[in-house]
């Protein structure tokens, strides 16, 4: 049993589970923000409420954060025996045809944390009342944060990254969980490429909207 | 024809190396790059000076001896072949040509651009074998293999062990050339008997070896001469999680 659990593959799968989970988490949270668009907080603050004290939603919810934590450590873990598994570097390397974002996932990654920590910061420590702020109105909150410039601007750019680190995670989750098919591959990598096109263009026209027309 | 050199030049295993640069203009176009490599250790034996020390054997390409980082490339530019294929006529007259030595941690440099790939056998008598009787030739269709699999199986056992995924791979992994060696036999009756134990031990041993963890990058199988592909990665980490789950 402790071969498997030290195994690189188990920490792979780890990875790719986790990645998974977070995938689909992506798409619910989409779901929710689209409710800043009304003009009417009560949906979205209604919805948020729900999230935040519905038994089944709180069992969720620590699963997911368990999903980030493992994520990231075993990433984290996994780049830094990468590292020293070469510890002299080449001279002259070259492009060699690979997946283009599947060399920086440690990089994109990290600027996705840095993102979610200062997303942690303004809404979900607000929730737990480490930070104040009104918990019962993200939606003021949120609407509050989309008309400063510099917000919309590092909020757009972090989805681009996030958009790039999609690009590679949703076709790699799949071939380490053991699935590369001569038919399925193909359709699974284009799936991946437009889920990481439309998921992060879906987050990035709410500030769009509410900066420029609201 | 001439080329501008720089080779990785290093004494032992313990000592530092150095690049040293080598203007030579004795190599022609139809030579290939080893035969190149030993035209410029002629003239260095002349001068009294040591020749440059890399591997070789077969020179057809059937071996997986040679190997070294060409310009950025293992086994050179040119995709599908080995260094012992690769003919001067692929560059230009005068052009700069950095060799380095295939960099891994399992892969230690013994001197210049040859590498200790020992690692590699390691992995193969951890599991890279079935048993079988010994004695006279089994009768040939005692064993019946579908077609299409023993085909598949071939496609995966002309894997040649020369380590360049290892070195072609931003993480220095060695999951194509495992995932090769689990597969050859994964896929024929001959190999189902020790399977679980197989992908276990060979997997158990890389990690133990400090190769790097595969993140799917897919440098492996664009640069292997033999052209391997990925999908033998993902059926070695099915064969890993039926191993362990059943
Ligand atoms: S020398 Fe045998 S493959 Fe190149």
């Amino acid at each position: 049993m402790s071969s498997f659990l030290g195994s690189s593959l188990t920490k792979k799968i780890v990875m790719a589970f986790a990645g998974l989970f977070l995938i689909m988490f992506l798409l619910v949270h989409l779901g929710l923000n689209l409710f800043l668009l009304s003009d009417d907080p009560g949906p979205f603050n209604k919805a948020a409420h729900f999230m935040a004290s519905n038994p089944v939603i709180k069992i969720f919810e620590l699963v997911l954060m368990g999903g980030f934590l493992l994520h990231i450590l075993w990433g984290v873990i996994l780049q830094i025996q990468n590292w020293l598994a070469r510890p002299v570097r080449y001279k002259k390397m070259a492009e060699t045809q690979i997946s283009f974002f599947s060399k920086y996932m440690i990089y994109t990654g990290g600027i996705i944390l840095i993102f979610l920590i200062i997303h942690f910061v303004n809404f979900y420590f607000v929730k737990l009342g480490l930070v104040e702020g009104d918990h019962e109105n993200f939606y003021g909150m949120a609407h509050e944060l989309f008309q400063l410039p510099g917000y919309v601007v590092f909020y757009l750019v972090a989805l681009l990254i996030l958009g790039f680190h999609l690009n590679h995670a949703f076709q790699s989750a799949f071939q380490t969980l053991g699935l590369n098919h001569e038919t399925y591959t193909p359709c699974i990598k284009f799936v991946g490429l437009a889920y990481s096109i439309v998921v992060p263009a879906g987050y990035a026209v709410i500030p769009l909207i509410i900066y420029f027309v609201k | 024809m001439r080329v501008k050199l720089k080779i990785w030049r290093q004494k032992d295993a313990n000592s530092k190396g150095a690049f040293v640069n080598y203007d030579f203009d004795g190599a022609s176009p139809e030579m290939s790059f080893l035969e190149m490599l030993d035209a410029l250790n002629t003239r260095l034996i002349e001068k009294g000076e040591d020749p440059i020390a890399f591997d070789s054997d077969c020179r057809e390409g059937i071996c997986g001896a040679c190997g070294m980082y060409i310009n950025g490339y293992p086994h050179g530019p040119v995709k599908g072949i080995t260094t012992c294929h690769l003919s001067m006529r692929y560059f230009k007259d005068g052009q700069n040509i950095v060799v380095e030595p295939w960099r891994s941690k399992a892969f230690p440099v013994i001197r210049d651009l040859i590498v200790d790939r020992n690692s590699f056998d390691k992995i193969q008598v951890a599991g890279g074998f079935i048993s079988t009787n010994v004695g006279s030739a089994p009768d040939s269709h005692a064993i019946p293999v579908i077609k299409e699999k023993s085909d598949h199986s071939f496609d995966s056992a002309i894997c040649i062990g020369c380590g360049a995924c290892v070195a072609a791979c931003k993480n220095a992994s060695a999951m194509l050339f495992v995932s090769a060696k689990v597969s050859q036999y994964a896929q024929i009756p001959q190999g189902k008997i020790e399977a679980k134990e197989r992908v276990e031990a060979m997997i158990q041993k890389m990690d133990e070896l400090g190769f790097g963890n595969c993140t799917n990058t897919g440098a492996c199988e664009a640069q292997c001469p033999k052209e391997i592909s990925v999908i033998n990665i993902a059926r070695m980490n099915r064969e890993f999680y039926v191993a362990k789950i059943s």
